[in-house]
C-alpha cells in the first residue's frame, strides 16, 4: 500500500470526517466542495483545467481544422512530415495527418477513460469499503484479503495482458484498471465505516428498525461520500497516465486516437531523430495537465477533509 | 523478542502466500482467456491435423482445464514456468536471463530517487511556506503526474539524437556482447548505457520519497523533543538535521521496499522506451507475440518481486512499531 494512503487510513480510522449537525451530511459535502475550491488555489486550477479539456473534447469537430485520421493530400501526394505551418499549427504526421487536430480529438478518449474509471473505481471501492466496514467479520476479512491481492497483482503488466486478450478498446483498459484500483478507496472507506458504525445516529436507526442496507446506503453512505470523491479525482490522473502507457506500448485500439496513440505513433516513426518535438512534446504536455488536474483536486479534497494531514 | 511479533510475522507469511496463490491463480486462468489457439503463431500452415495434435501434445494443452491447473502448480512449485512457444529453451531460463538488467535499472534508479527525495524533502521542510517550497512540490507533483516514457522520449530526442551525447537504446553498442554479469558491470560502456533510463526512472520515483520526508519531517518538527532542543539553544539546522531528519527517515527506508515493488511494475514502459533488455521489455514481447508461457512466466516473476518486498516492509514496519503484535494493536485491527 502506498505510505499516502496508509497516512489517510490512520486518518480516517481516527475520527469521523463529519459530525452529525442540524445540517445533513450531504449539505456538509456540498460545503467542503465549496471549501476545497476556495480554500486550494491549486485544487481552482485543476477544476479549470478540466473544464478547459471538456470543453475542447466537446467541440472537437468545431475546433479541429481536419479529421483525426484524415490523410491531407495535395495533388495526389501525401503532405507528410510537413513542418509547423500556419495551415498545420504543430505539422502532419508521417501519414499526412493533422497532429493539432489528433491533439484535439484526443481529449475526448482521455477524459471518455479518466471519468470512466474514476466512477467505476469509486463505486467498487465504496460499496467494498461499506460493506467490509458496517458487516465485519469473514465478510471483511475475504473482502480485505481480495484487496491485498489487488496490491499484490503487478498493475501495469496486468493491464497490458488483460487489454491484449480482450478486444482492444478503451472500455477493457478501464475495466481492467477498476478491477484493481478499487484498492485504495476501499480500505480508506472501510476505516472510516468503523469509526461511524460506532456513532450514536447509526444505533438510533437500527433502533427504530431499519434493516441493514438502509442503514449502510442511507445513513452511512453519505457521511463517507466526500471520501469517494478524493478517490475518484485520484483515479482520473491515474486511468490516462494507464491508458497512456497501454495505447503507447501498442495494446490499444488502433482506430482511436489518444494522446497516448499519437506518442506511439510518433516514436515508432522516428520523429525522435528527426527532431520533430512539435509532434512529441504537445500530446505529453496534455497528458500532463489532465493528469495533474485530478492530482490538484485530490490533494484539495485531503486538505479540507484532513487538515491534520496536510498542514504539516 | 516478543511472542506477539513471531506470531505477526508469521500471520503475514501466510498471508503473502495465500496472496501469491491467488495471483497464480489469476494468471493461469487469465492466460487461458487469450483468444485463438495460442500455437496458431507456430504452427505452419502447411502441418496436417496430426502434427498439430502433436505439438499441442508437447505443451500440454490437449488436457482438460482443471488437470493443466493442476500440472502448472505443481511445476511452478518446482520452478519450472514451462517452455516458450518462440524461443527454445525454457521460460526460466529466459526470465532468468533478463532480470538482471532489470534489476541494475531499478536499484540505481531507487538509490538516486531516495537521496534526492530525501535531500529534497528535508530542504522542502526546511523551506516550509515559501515560494521554493510550493514550487517544489507543484514540480515534483509535475514529474508524477507526466508518463515516463514521454520524459524519456523528449531525454532521446534531446541526449541521443540531436547532440549524440548518450546512447539510444540497448545496454551495448551494436556487435558488443558481455560475456557475463562482472564484464557487464565493469563496463562504462554499459553504465553509459544506463544513464538516461536511470534519469528518466528516478525523476519519477524521487515524487514518493520527498513527499513523505517532507511530511515526516514536518511532524517531526512539532514534537516535544524538538521544542526542547529548541529551548536548549541547539541552531535549527542542527536540530533539522541531526533530530528530526533521523527521525523522519525511518518511516521513508519501509516504503523503499513498497517502491521497489511498483517501480519493477511501472518499469515496463521504461524498458521499452530505451529497449531495455529486461523483464518488462521481455513480458510486451511475450504478450504481443501471444507467446503465452513466457508472459506468464514474466508476469510471475514480476509478482513474486512484489509480494515478496511487501512481505519484508511489513517486517520492517513490524520492527520499527513497537505497537505491532501487542495487544492493543490487535483489537485495533
Amino acid at each position: 500500500m502506498l505510505p499516502q494512503t496508509q497516512k489517510i487510513e490512520q486518518a480516517a480510522a481516527s475520527a469521523p470526517i463529519y459530525q452529525v449537525r442540524q445540517e445533513s451530511f450531504l449539505m456538509q459535502f456540498l460545503r467542503t466542495n465549496l471549501e476545497v475550491f476556495q480554500r486550494d488555489r491549486l485544487a481552482l486550477a485543476g477544476l479549470i483545467i478540466l473544464v478547459f479539456f471538456i470543453l475542447v473534447a466537446i467541440f472537437a469537430p468545431v475546433i479541429a481544422p481536419y479529421g483525426e485520421l484524415e490523410v491531407i493530400q495535395e495533388d495526389g501526394i501525401w503532405l507528410a512530415n510537413e513542418k509547423p505551418s500556419e495551415r498545420f499549427p504543430l505539422g502532419t504526421t508521417n501519414l499526412g495527418r493533422d497532429i493539432f487536430s489528433q491533439l484535439v480529438f484526443g481529449s475526448r478518449s482521455a477524459l471518455l477513460v479518466g471519468f470512466s474509471a474514476a466512477i467505476a473505481v469509486s463505486v467498487i471501492g465504496t460499496v467494498v469499503g461499506l460493506i467490509a466496514g458496517y458487516y465485519g467479520g469473514w465478510v471483511d476479512m475475504i473482502l480485505m484479503r481480495l484487496a491485498d491481492v489487488a496490491f499484490g497483482i503487478p498493475f501495469l503488466p496486468f493491464i497490458i495482458v488483460l487489454a491484449a486478450f480482450m478486444e482492444p478498446n478503451i472500455w477493457n483498459v478501464v475495466i481492467a484498471m477498476s478491477l484493481l484500483l478499487w484498492r485504495d478507496t476501499s480500505r480508506v472507506i472501510r476505516s472510516q465505516v468503523l469509526v461511524i458504525k460506532e456513532q450514536a445516529f447509526v444505533s438510533a436507526a437500527r433502533v427504530s428498525g431499519a434493516n441493514n442496507w438502509r442503514i449502510i446506503f442511507m445513513y452511512i453512505a453519505p457521511s463517507i461520500l466526500p471520501l469517494s470523491f478524493l478517490y475518484g479525482s485520484l483515479a482520473i490522473g491515474w486511468s490516462i497516465l494507464t491508458e497512456a502507457s497501454v495505447s503507447f506500448l501498442g495494446f490499444a485500439d488502433p482506430d482511436v486516437v489518444s494522446w497516448g496513440f499519437m506518442l506511439q505513433d510518433a516514436f515508432a516513426s522516428q520523429a525522435l531523430s528527426r527532431g520533430a518535438f512539435y509532434w512529441i512534446v504537445p500530446p505529453g504536455l496534455c497528458i500532463m495537465l489532465t493528469v495533474m488536474a485530478g492530482f490538484f483536486i485530490g490533494r484539495g479534497y485531503e486538505e479540507v477533509l484532513f487538515p491534520r494531514l496536510r498542514r504539516l | 523478542m516478543r511472542r506477539g511479533f513471531i506470531a505477526y510475522i508469521g500471520g503475514r507469511l501466510l498471508q503473502s502466500l495465500l496472496v501469491l496463490w491467488v495471483i497464480v491463480t489469476i494468471l493461469f486462468f487469465l492466460f487461458r482467456l487469450a483468444p485463438g489457439n495460442p500455437l496458431a503463431a507456430y504452427i505452419d500452415t502447411t502441418f496436417n491435423q496430426e502434427q498439430q495434435t502433436a505439438l499441442m501434445a508437447r505443451f500440454g494443452l490437449d488436457k482438460p482445464l482443471h488437470e493443466q491447473y493442476f500440472i502448472y502448480l505443481g511445476n511452478l512449485l518446482r520452478g519450472d514456468l514451462g517452455d516458450s512457444f518462440r524461443y527454445s529453451g525454457t521460460v526460466l531460463k529466459q526470465v532468468l536471463d533478463v532480470l538482471p538488467n532489470t534489476l541494475y535499472l531499478t536499484f540505481t534508479s531507487l538509490i538516486v530517487a531516495y537521496i534526492v527525495g530525501i535531500i529534497g524533502g528535508i530542504f522542502m521542510a526546511a523551506r516550509r511556506g515559501t515560494r521554493a517550497e510550493k514550487v517544489g512540490i507543484v514540480f515534483t507533483l509535475m514529474t508524477r503526474a507526466a508518463p515516463e516514457f514521454w520524459i524519456g522520449m523528449i531525454l532521446l530526442a534531446v541526449f541521443a539524437f540531436n547532440l549524440r551525447w548518450l546512447p539510444s537504446s540497448g545496454t551495448a553498442p551494436a556487435g558488443k556482447i558481455y560475456v557475463d554479469e562482472f564484464e557487464k558491470l565493469t563496463s562504462p560502456l554499459f553504465w553509459r548505457h544506463m544513464i538516461l533510463p536511470t534519469f528518466t526512472l528516478a525523476l519519477y520515483l524521487h515524487g514518493l520519497p520527498l513527499l513523505l520526508m517532507r511530511s515526516n519531517m514536518l511532524e517531526v518538527m512539532d514534537q516535544d523533543f524538538i521544542t526542547m532542543g529548541r529551548l536548549a539553544g541547539y541552531s535549527e539546522r542542527r536540530l533539522m538535521i541531526r533530530h528530526a531528519a533521523r527521525n523522519a527517515l525511518l518511516p521513508v527506508m519501509t516504503a523503499l521496499t513498497l517502491g521497489v515493488g511498483y517501480s519493477i511494475g511501472g518499469n515496463v514502459v521504461i524498458e521499452n522506451v530505451f529497449g531495455w533488455p529486461g523483464l518488462g521489455r521481455l513480458l510486451v514481447r511475450a504478450v504481443s507475440t501471444a507467446d503465452y508461457p513466457l508472459a506468464q512466466g514474466a508476469f510471475f516473476i514480476i509478482a513474486v518481486v512484489i509480494v515478496l518486498l511487501n512481505f519484508v516492509a511489513d517486517i520492517l514496519y513490524g520492527l520499527l512499531d513497537p505497537r505491532v503484535g501487542s495487544s492493543d494493536q490487535a483489537k485495533a485491527s
